[in-house]
């Protein structure tokens, strides 16, 4: 009846998770009581869970990121404390079944559940605006892949109370992740909320692609378009290429696992090296996907906060097309160890060290953008130069081991560890910061706290040194990665190190919480009037913040790169032209119920409740033909509204 | 056939480069179902591979040679690059607003569509009881997943394939049911193309 189910599922003899599940129970029945005594749920659902409005998708990827920032961050203070107590004679309080499950579970989140879910956030925000268009080409879907990625994180977040998490690391290498090894729920637990997430994904590259290349406003030539269009695109198109390969990949292993088949198996003729090329296939392309948007933003940052234009934007836009070609050529390098040979790692050596001569194009650019630039030292601003200097040091450790020789020795240890953090958080994290500082005012119509944003930012750089750089040296040391226990207790100072590090990024977080809540409280007083609170260069600043549903009332025309600042400086539009009707896509529910029904199947998936499975498919298909017979799915906004609406914004905010 | 001038926006800046402002809904559904299929291209090209990798590892048991039946593939071929034919015919019918012609086309198809599964299926059911099934060896294990991979979007095709003619009964050849047929007809050539390799790599090279 329940398949493999059972009460013997929950953990009771590790008390740790449920304690830690109760708090967050807790958390969350708060939050719903609130949200019910207040009868907050009409407006909850009309606006949000059904909206198919970009801005809003983009906001609500936002903050799955930050929580899950959240609980990929306990999962890194527990291993850190872990590693520095668990010296020696002492064990620590993690035994190696749990240890295995942290960062199995801290990996997959951080990249599926937190990487992912802030870069196409604020892609989601950010591109139809700065496209000047009114939203992405198949808005319902939008919604769909946001709700299925939400899906993906609930279901990694139940394996805490219901079951276990895989204990085989976030990439699942097998044999260990076959069915021989891993007989229990783990790996399922793994598998199948990122098939669901990245069906998601997949839908959300699809959208991207089609609507930067086929939705721009007039004149908006390919050339005219924002560097964060571009690199959006560019990660898009790294979607729709990479990410088939992972479902694929994951679905052979699933395979393996449910119907005894031989794909990576030790014996009847698997092959288990294969699943890291198709691994690696994908994932190195998703290293670009994450951090190509972060120079996006940070190409944005520069240009916007030193009043100049970006420093040559064509080779800014070929080294992003460069980059999206080469990260397929690279993936080797991830187990250089494999065994292919002198010639084959050469091969792979060398393109991996020759994706940093687009990347160090790309930070020359940034440099001299800034060079001479009236710099306002803003906190987009700080991060943007922790980035360079950050992203330049991991950078070079990653030629280091770009290096076959050199990656023998260094491989799985302390120091790739090191490495990949730093770029990720250096890159990624950073931007995604940078990111969210700079578009805030614009989402929600005024300024973060520029005080508790630097405080942050300052809490993130040094705590971000103090806990990688111990680890650099931990790897020379000879440290493996993924240690339970440490045996020699010449490494702990340097964990201890590390461990600090880890409580300086907290309290950078603690920062960014207090940021935001002193300018919610504090938000009559910041309120962005004008829509262009940096004094912006790109079309998103040409509209109101936050902006009307519709984006722009009349479409923009544009005439150059930086089409806002040209505006501004030829003389901004006759302030009330003739509007036209606007059709708007109408809210729907649909993504919300085929996550639903995801959640359930894919938890059954995992359990084995056949019965379950097939109603849930069944039941999702069905929501599918039944959306597929639809065709109202516009509503028309009246011209007389629109002016309305136009008059009362311009009223408040430009003088006309 | 006029179809494609209807989004042709004549100004300077529409010459290729981009600028002639937000595409019209056809472009857009068409072009974003084209970056869909490429997706789904991608994911057989990794089943193609995986296929490429193992199709020596027999284990000890059969292989290909002493497993297919040159000539029902050749059967199996025919029937789904005739049912492309026909879906192409029921394509142009539907363009000139020809409902009739168009449900029988597709009738055509739905039959050649299904005989190709049914093909399949025996295909499969015979290996499976001569005791080479899936679980049997690496070689076993890719070529199901890879020929069965293409089976289920074959069956998803035909339920496509009812749902547009239920559509096309109910509400008639409207523009948003054209675009729906526009979808259906790529996706039912993108099969014949995956096929192809399928035919090639694993039957042709195969049956060696």
């Amino acid at each position: 009846m329940l398949g493999r189910l059972s009460w013997a599922a929950i953990p009771l003899d590790q008390p740790l998770p449920l304690y830690a599940m109760g708090v967050v129970g807790i958390v969350i029945l708060v939050v719903l009581g609130i949200v019910t005594v207040k009868g907050w749920w009409p407006y909850l659902w009309r606006e949000w869970i059904t909206s198919v409005d970009h801005k809003r998708i983009g906001v609500m990827y936002v903050i799955l990121g930050l929580v899950m920032l959240l609980r990929g961050y306990s999962d890194a203070i527990m291993m850190r404390t872990q590693q520095a107590i668990a010296v020696g004679d002492a064990q620590g309080y993690l035994p190696p079944d749990h240890y295995d499950q942290i960062f199995s579970a801290h990996g997959t989140i951080m990249i599926f559940f937190v990487a992912m879910p802030l870069v196409i956030g604020l892609m989601n925000f950010v591109v139809p605006l700065q496209l000047g268009v009114r939203d992405v080409a198949f808005p319902t879907l939008n919604s769909v892949s946001f709700w299925l990625t939400a899906s993906g994180a609930l279901l990694v977040n139940v394996s805490l109370v219901i079951g276990s998490f895989s204990r085989a690391s976030w990439w699942g290498y097998p044999p260990l992740s076959e069915l021989a090894f891993s007989p229990d729920e783990g790996v399922d637990y793994y598998l199948w909320p990122l098939q669901i997430s990245g069906i998601g994904t997949l839908l959300t590259g699809v959208n991207f692609v089609t609507t930067i290349l086929k939705l721009r406003a007039p004149g908006m030539l390919y050339f005219r378009m924002p560097v964060f269009c571009w690199t959006a695109l560019a990660a898009n198109m790294l979607i729709v290429a990479a990410f088939p390969v992972l479902t694929a990949t994951f679905a052979m292993l699933l395979l393996d696992r449910y119907l005894v088949m031989h794909f990576f198996t030790n014996e009847a003729g698997g092959n288990q090296m294969m699943y890291a090329n198709l691994f690696w296939a994908w994932g190195h392309p998703e290293v670009y996907i994450l951090v190509l948007p972060a120079f996006g933003v940070f190409s944005e940052v520069a240009a916007t906060f030193s009043g100049k234009g970006l420093f040559s934007y064509r080779s800014m836009v070929w080294a992003t097309l460069g980059i999206c070609i080469l990260s397929f050529m690279v993936w080797l390098h991830h187990f250089f160890t494999m065994g292919a040979g002198a010639d084959v790692n050469s091969v792979f050596g060398i393109m991996s060290s020759i994706i940093a001569v687009p990347t160090g194009a790309k930070v020359f650019n940034w440099l001299f953008t800034l060079f001479r630039g009236r710099i306002v030292f803003t906190t987009p601003v700080l991060f943007l130069i922790g980035f360079m200097i950050t992203f330049v040091l991991g950078g070079l450790t990653g030629v280091l081991l770009a290096v076959p020789p050199v990656d023998f020795v260094l491989h799985n240890s302390a120091f790739l560890v090191a490495h990949f953090h730093h770029v990720i958080i250096g890159g990624v994290v950073f931007g995604a910061l940078a990111g969210i500082n700079y578009w805030f005012p614009k989402a929600f119509g005024f300024t973060l706290d520029e005080r508790w944003g630097k405080a942050s930012f300052w809490c993130w750089l040094i705590g971000f040194y103090l806990a990688f750089m111990p680890l650099y040296v931990l790897g020379l040391m000879g440290m493996t990665r993924r240690l339970q226990h440490i045996a020699d207790p010449s490494w702990q100072p340097l964990l201890l190190v590390a461990e600090l590090g880890a409580i300086v990024i907290f309290l950078g977080v603690l920062c960014q919480i207090t940021q935001l809540y002193v300018s919610i409280r504090t938000r009559e007083h910041r309120r962005d009037l004008t829509g262009d609170p940096w004094n912006g260069r790109t079309l998103e600043w040409a509209t109101s913040s936050p902006p009307p549903a519709y984006n722009f009332a009349v479409l923009p025309r544009v005439e150059t790169i930086d089409a806002f600042w040209n505006m501004k400086r030829i003389g901004l539009p006759p302030a009330e032209p003739t509007y036209q009707a606007i059709e708007m896509p109408r809210n729907s529910p649909i993504g919300f119920i085929i996550a639903f029904f995801a959640v359930i199947t894919g938890f059954s998936l995992i359990w084995h409740i056949w019965w379950i499975v097939i109603l849930g498919l069944l039941a999702a298909v069905v929501t599918v033909l039944v959306f597929g017979w639809s065709e109202n799915r516009e509503r028309e906004i009246p011209a007389s509204q629109i002016a309305r609406m136009e008059s009362a914004r311009l009223g408040l905010g430009r003088p006309a | 056939m006029t179809i494609a001038t209807v989004d042709f926006v004549p100004t300077e800046l529409a010459r290729g480069r981009g600028g002639g402002g937000p595409a019209s809904t056809r472009t857009v559904v068409a072009y974003g179902f084209w970056i869909f299929l490429l997706s789904d291209f991608i994911l057989f090209s990794g089943l193609f591979a995986a296929y490429a990798v193992l199709s020596g590892n027999t284990a000890g048991g059969p292989t290909g040679a002493e497993l297919f039946n040159l000539r029902n593939v050749f059967i199996e071929t025919m029937c789904l690059l005739f049912s492309s034919y026909t879906a192409g015919l029921g394509a142009l019918s539907a363009e000139r607003r020809q409902p009739g012609s168009f449900l029988i086309f597709s009738a055509f198809t739905f039959v050649l569509g299904a005989a190709f599964l049914v093909i399949e299926a025996r295909e499969f059911a015979r290996m499976v009881a001569e005791g080479a099934g899936p679980s049997h060896s690496g070689f076993l294990s890719a070529f199901f997943t890879l020929v069965g991979t293409h089976g289920v979007h074959v069956t998803s095709g035909l339920i496509f394939l009812v749902y547009m003619v239920a559509q096309v009964v109910a509400k008639g050849l409207r523009p948003h049911v054209l675009r729906r047929l526009l979808c259906f007809s790529l996706f039912w050539h993108a099969l014949d193309i995956i096929w192809v390799g399928v035919f090639t790599l694993v039957y042709l090279m195969g049956a060696r």
